[in-house]
């Protein structure tokens, strides 16, 4: 009798609600990982180092990234097609999916988590969106010029007051909309920043504002604290003298730059990355890497930095100890690395191998394979741990 | 290769009229796929994976209308100066460039 009632009710729960939903957990520990080629995400268990399930039908995924809502149950990924999609990490489904714009490269999310912006190429400019219904809230189209062109825009992050900073690469200008007073953005605009940015981070602590230029040699920075902010050139000329080698992919910009006393950054055209004192902002080092750096990534203790590279040479992965600024581990994960993530406390870290189709967990200390995880063309990994932090 | 596209290769070799890959338009199978796959993959990084653009310009048919096979697969070999498209001679032949190029203007990228 105890059996059958035990049955009927494990029957009448599975159609209250999908099986999955009934289990009670946090959501401090997951994470999603981009399926680039098949439209769709894993949900990981970071703790567990496995995956959950897989949601379908996000569109053109390459080159996509994510935010999440500051309660981590939500993610809010960008596509490529214009593509902004809601997920339920919990139920593991999709909550809500706009088409936004026809050419998308990744957004933001507010300080008070309740706007989404996102950075188009076309049309140019940064679309805002109610995190909540994913309503249209706000437009800014990134006119440029006497013609009145629209820019690509990139490098849109959020900034503390409800703000979000973005960087349009056609005109070479950052843009700063307010949105601290209603929906109606105040816009402040720095022009002549320098040739082709093609990227941005914001600092973890939201002070500064730093660009890369892919037509000079060095990059563009802003401190948000000055009244008022100014443009500055940084590290300018930090290639000179030296040939530009070609570079077959571009180089990405994040918060994670920041590694203790130092900014760790690609350099652009030359096989190097470029170390700079966090305060003066003058260079202090440099280091040899095996080809054009793509992510230089700080551990979250700022002491390592580690870095993968552009194709042909996009197999490989080093390590740079942040003190000494020399490369202690160099290994090969496999085919197209593309992506790295650290656990929050940056015990472990894992990379995403497109072409061997896995996801592979390392240990940061002993540099062990931990574990690997099977994932089609996987790209972007995002765990919800950047919920809780400024630019991420 | 097909006979017929081999012999007419052949010819063209012997006539002394140029590349011989070029003129039949075609490559080893396995290097068309690896082609393919680099064009979606890695050239999509900044053209978008399915093509449509990105960072840098459309790569359909219909964008490319305009542009013959042979300026196409100059851009791919010596890129854009003052632009982030880099060359890829070294690791593109020619034949290699105009193979894609071809195949980028007839949608035959899979």
């Amino acid at each position: 009798m105890r059996r059958v009632l035990a049955m009927l009710a494990v029957i009448l729960l599975e159609i209250a609600a999908p099986a999955r939903a009934m289990e009670l957990r946090g959501t401090g520990n997951l994470g999603i990982v981009i399926e680039r080629a098949s439209g769709s995400v894993q949900v990981v268990d970071v703790g567990a180092r496995a995956s959950l399930g897989r949601i379908e039908g996000l569109g053109d995924l390459s080159h996509a990234t994510a935010v999440f809502s500051p309660d981590q149950r939500y993610a809010f990924v960008f596509g490529r097609d214009g593509g902004l999609t809601k997920l339920d990490l919990l139920t593991r489904t999709i909550v809500k999916r706009v088409m936004q714009a026809g050419n998308s490269i990744g957004g933001a999310i507010s300080d008070d988590g309740r706007l989404i912006a996102v950075s188009n190429y076309k049309p140019g400019g940064v679309r805002v969106f109610d995190s909540a219904t994913l309503e249209p809230v706000a437009n800014i189209p990134a006119v440029y010029g006497k013609s009145g062109a629209l820019s690509k825009t990139v490098g849109l992050v959020d900034a503390p007051g409800r703000r979000f900073i973005f960087t349009l690469y056609d005109a070479g200008e950052i843009w700063i909309a307010d949105f601290s007073r209603g929906l109606d953005p105040v816009i402040t605009k720095f022009t002549d920043v320098g040739a082709l940015p093609y990227d941005a981070l914001i600092t973890g602590d939201g002070r500064h504002y730093i660009a890369g230029l892919f037509g000079e040699d060095g990059l563009a920075h802003i401190d948000l604290w000055a009244d008022p902010p100014k443009v500055e050139r940084i590290l300018d000329g930090y290639g000179r003298g030296e040939k530009k080698l070609p570079v077959y992919k571009m180089p990405h910009l994040e918060g994670w730059a920041q590694a203790g006393d130092r900014f760790v950054l690609p350099a652009v055209g030359h096989h190097e990355v470029l170390a700079m004192d966090a305060r003066t902002f003058r260079e202090v080092g440099r280091v040899a890497v095996h080809g054009q750096p793509i992510f230089a990534v700080a551990r979250p203790d700022g002491r390592q930095v580690w870095v993968n590279f552009a194709h042909p040479l996009n197999d490989t992965v080093q390590v740079i100890d942040v003190p000494t600024l020399k490369i202690v581990h160099e290994f090969k994960p496999g085919p197209a690395v593309l992506h790295l993530e650290f656990t929050p406390r940056g015990n472990e870290v894992w990379i995403s191998v497109r072409d061997s189709d896995k996801v592979v967990v390392y240990d940061t200390r002993t540099f062990e394979k931990l574990a690997e995880l099977p994932v089609a063309k996987p790209s972007g990994i995002f765990f919800t741990a950047r919920a809780n932090r400024i630019g991420l | 290769m097909r006979p017929l596209a081999h012999s007419l290769a052949l010819a063209a070799v012997l006539a002394g009229v140029g590349a011989a890959w070029a003129h039949a338009g075609e490559l080893p199978a396995a290097r068309e796929s690896a082609l393919s796959y680099l064009v979606r993959q890695d050239c999509g990084a900044c053209h978008g994976m399915t093509l449509k653009g990105g960072l840098g310009r459309a790569l359909l048919p219909e964008a490319l209308k305009e542009a013959d096979v042979e300026s196409v697969a100059r851009i791919i070999l010596d890129g854009v100066p003052g632009t982030p498209m880099p060359p890829w001679r070294g690791l593109l032949s020619g034949a290699e460039a105009r193979w894609i190029a071809r195949a980028l203007k007839e949608g035959r990228i899979q």
